[in-house]
């Protein structure tokens, strides 16, 4: 494998503590050495950033919900021909703006130096067809965390409070989806949603399974960290997107309280709640003078509690489709924008729902959203427990990062934004991003958030997230000067969207702009040795023969089909 | 205003996707130039002169701008005034799919027919067909809910099916008759049909206008008659009864009053 050394760059690099500062990075065999030796390619990254790759902790970018709304949106392919790119050298086409392509994904994440991302909900059920996505995504490594909050299984075991079923369970279902951890979206509301109900409060009983939210994200943390798994339950709280749903939103990290992270792989929380830009809503209605943002009363307790990670899950001010495995939402979105909806019921796991939404950057609700993920993001004490999300597609498409990048980086860029919105000054007195006009996030700020912080978060630190001799070779160069051109809102956008050159496992994937290689993606996962409980085993087995319409046989995810090039993440027991 | 004559002069294998046959593609640009612009067939691209033969030049801007489209093989051509947003465009023959598809403005006059999706998702501008339309005259595209937003679409001849789906704005006019599914969630505008439908006609309908001079084989069930009233539409003066609907959808208010959707049908 050939060898790189990248230089006079200015690095930026959180574990290395290098900010801005000028340093020759060397990648050889697919790894960050100290020296590349005489023969290494040398890549000259004179005024421009070095970073190491971006972990990205939580979009939909693979998945039938992701493919249900490709299909049911082909006006998302039509009416953006910007994001139609012809196909180029060894480039396949791409196409599509809030949900593009399987390939136009792995480009995506490219452009923008990303070398891993987290599919964040995997239906069990559906885990072959997430993993012949990802398989199809180019470049990225990929991981998918399947979805536990509302399957019967643990719904049942959880309210017994037998926690080694419980993970003798979870520990079964990453082997046989192929699954990287525990996701957890609306617990217990999208199976009250077979009811016609939902669990809108951490109190609200689960029909019929009668146990509450709070047991089940309690339970699903202490069965994590039972198992030890390199990353933290990753919790969508109850009540998404309800003005007044923050009370909700602090009583779910509550339920982390006092408990300690136990494993080998670095990770120090033991929740990780996502898009928290949609947990943090005062007032009644989404009206001007109903609204309110809580984003700092969230924040001041996420602050405290070190055992708590978040990701921002920030509104872009786009068109884009929302899709989540919180069916009850979806429904409950559909009667707000009276677009087209998409239901899907999964036997026994869950529910997932897609809808196409417009944030108006002319409305005050879509803009209040967009002030509180920035809040969110500049008001984290620690940005590494703090990561950069569009929830991809749910608040924005994934092209967006840049974007968010900007906003958190440069005031003016949110006046602008607030300025030209005539309901700005609604959104300013209303919201705190008032208060945080002299705040701007730098671009070690952005590092911690979008490398360390996140592959920490994922237990990957090992692998990814610095430039540290020994990690994994992802290395991009951002055509920025980050030392003089620290304060060009735009030309930072552009950077982070457009590396000049990106490095993925030692593998040169953009060369000057234009990309040379489709690199050789792998679908990471975990494997836990904890064997089926003799309970869980005749669980399954029954509940094969009973309710599921497939097999035991149809269930699992073969290895050499559904994941050709895999990276298995062993836990010791 | 200056004149390009663009003559299809080979037989394609495949069906030509002309995007750039429209006055905002030609403006500022000599009959050289005009050949040098990409077309496609399937995936290949290929240029207007190897199909086309082009005499003359295009005006300065869009605006000043006329192409008389000729030749054997038109109906072989896709997307002539795709996106046009001034000037004039004429059709001497029959053209295949998406003619005047996201028009935004100018005038475009199709000597013959026009094929399926005709004047797609059309913001404005003026659209004559003196042949027969295919289906999907005037809707909007695939899956999005934002049909036609402005302009007038006026067919001599009969149209197809799912004319004018998702219409928010602006008049289409038939001359002859309709097939099934005519307005379906119409939010707005204005459809006149002088011959007859058949069926499906605005189903779902929230808002907007549909008169029919001839009969409907079968009306939608969530139509309720109100009244006759004495109106002249498009030139013909008569008397018509008025349905309200869709029933079945959710509808606005206007000054404490609910708005649905009108039919007016010949009596």
């Amino acid at each position: 494998m050939a060898a790189y050394i990248i230089k006079n760059g200015f690095v930026v690099d959180p574990v290395l503590g290098l900010d801005c500062e000028k340093k020759d990075i060397s990648v050889k065999d697919g790894k960050i050495v100290e020296d590349a030796g005489s023969g290494a390619k040398v890549i000259d990254a004179s005024n421009m950033l070095v970073m190491a790759g971006g972990v990205d902790i939580h979009s939909h970018c693979a998945g039938p919900k992701v493919n249900v709304g490709r299909n049911f949106r082909p006006e998302d392919k039509e009416n953006y021909p910007q994001f139609r790119r012809a196909q180029k050298g060894i480039k396949k086409m791409e196409a599509g703006f809030s949900v593009p392509t399987a390939y136009s994904s792995g480009y995506i994440f490219s452009r923008m130096g990303y070398g891993f991302a987290m599919e964040a909900a995997m239906p069990p059920l559906y885990a072959r067809h997430t993993h012949e996505e990802m398989r199809d995504t180019p470049i990225t490594d990929e991981a998918a965390l399947p979805v536990f909050g509302n399957n019967w299984f643990v719904l049942e075991y959880l309210k017994n409070h037998e926690l080694e079923n419980t993970a003798s369970y979870i520990a079964w279902l990453l082997r046989v989806t192929k699954g990287y951890g525990v996701k957890c979206v609306n617990p217990g509301g999208t199976e009250a949603w077979g009811w016609g109900m939902n669990c809108l409060t951490t109190k609200d009983p689960v029909p019929f399974f009668d146990v509450t939210p709070g047991e089940i994200i309690k339970g699903l943390i202490e069965a994590n960290e039972y198992l030890k798994l390199p990353h933290s339950m990753h919790l969508h709280s109850n009540s998404l997107g309800e003005p007044g749903n923050y009370q909700i939103t602090i009583d779910s990290l509550k339920c982390a309280e006092g408990i300690k992270a136990v494993n080998d792989f670095g990770r120090e929380q033991v929740l990780h709640h996502t898009h928290l830009q949609f947990h943090c809503y005062g007032g009644e209605s989404y009206a001007s003078k109903n609204f309110e943002s809580k984003s700092k009363e969230v924040i001041d307790y996420v602050n405290k509690n070190e055992n708590i990670t978040f990701d921002i899950g920030q509104v872009t001010l786009d068109e884009t489709t929302t899709m989540t495995a919180d069916g009850p939402f979806e429904y409950h979105l559909s009667h707000m924008n009276h677009l087209k909806w998409v239901n899907k019921d999964v036997e026994l796991e869950t529910c997932a729902g897609i809808v196409p939404f417009i944030y108006n950057p002319n409305s005050f609700i879509g803009v209040a959203q967009w002030a509180i993920g920035l809040e969110l993001g500049l008001l984290a004490k620690d940005p590494e427990r703090c990561n950069i999300t569009t929830d991809a597609p749910n608040a924005g498409p994934i092209h967006r990062y840049p974007r968010v990048m900007k906003w958190l980086m440069s005031s003016k860029a949110r006046e602008e934004v607030l300025d030209a919105c005539k309901f700005g000054d609604s959104v300013r007195s209303q919201c705190y991003i008032n208060e945080l006009t002299d705040k701007e996030r730098t671009f070690m700020d952005i590092a911690k958030m979008t490398r360390s912080g996140s592959a920490k978060s994922l237990g990957l630190s090992h692998m990814f997230g610095s430039l540290k001799p020994g990690m994994e070779g992802d290395v991009v160069v951002y055509p920025i000067n980050p030392v003089e051109e620290a304060g060009d809102g735009d030309k930072i956008e552009f950077a982070f969207g457009n590396a000049k050159y990106f490095i993925k496992s030692g593998e040169l994937i953009i060369n000057d702009s234009e990309f040379v290689s489709n690199g050789n993606k792998r679908t990471f996962w975990v494997q836990h040795p904890m064997a089926l409980t003799a309970e869980v085993e005749r669980d399954v087995t029954e509940r094969f023969k009973k309710y599921y319409t497939v097999t035991m046989n149809n269930y699992e995810v073969k290895e050499h089909h559904y994941a050709p090039n895999p990276y298995v993440i062993e836990v010791d027991a | 205003m200056d004149t390009v004559q663009v003559t299809m002069v080979k037989e394609p294998e495949l069906y030509i996707e002309a995007e750039n046959i429209t006055p905002d593609a030609f403006a500022g640009k000599s009959a050289e130039e005009i050949q040098g612009l990409p077309i496609y067939e399937g995936n290949q691209i290929y240029k207007l002169g190897d199909y086309f033969e082009v005499i003359g030049k295009a005006g300065a801007t869009a605006a000043d701008t006329k192409i008389v489209v000729k030749g054997e093989y038109l109906n072989r051509v896709k997307r002539i005034g795709y996106k046009m947003t001034a000037g004039e465009v004429v059709i001497e023959g029959d053209s295949d799919m998406y003619t005047g598809a996201f028009m935004e403005g100018g005038r475009l006059e199709a000597k013959g027919s026009v094929g399926h999706f005709a004047g797609l998702g059309m913001k404005n501008g003026e659209f004559i067909v003196h042949g027969d339309a295919g289906n999907y005259l005037g809707a909007a595209y695939r899956g999005d809910w934002r049909g036609m937003m402005g302009g007038i679409i006026r067919v001599a001849g009969n149209a197809g099916s799912d004319i004018a789906t998702y219409m928010r704005g602006g008049e289409i006019i038939i001359g002859g008759n309709v097939d099934v599914h005519v307005g379906t969630h119409q939010e707005g505008g204005k459809i006149v049909v002088k011959g007859n439908a058949k069926s499906k006609v605005g189903g779902q309908m929230v808002k907007g206008e549909i008169y029919v001079f001839g009969t409907i084989d079968v009306m939608m069930p969530g139509f309720a008659y109100r009244k006759d009233v004495d109106l002249e539409v498009d030139g013909t003066a008569g008397t018509f009864k008025l349905f309200e609907g869709d029933l079945g959808e959710r509808h606005g208010k206007s000054k404490g009053e609910t708005i649905y959707g009108k039919l007016y049908i010949k009596a």
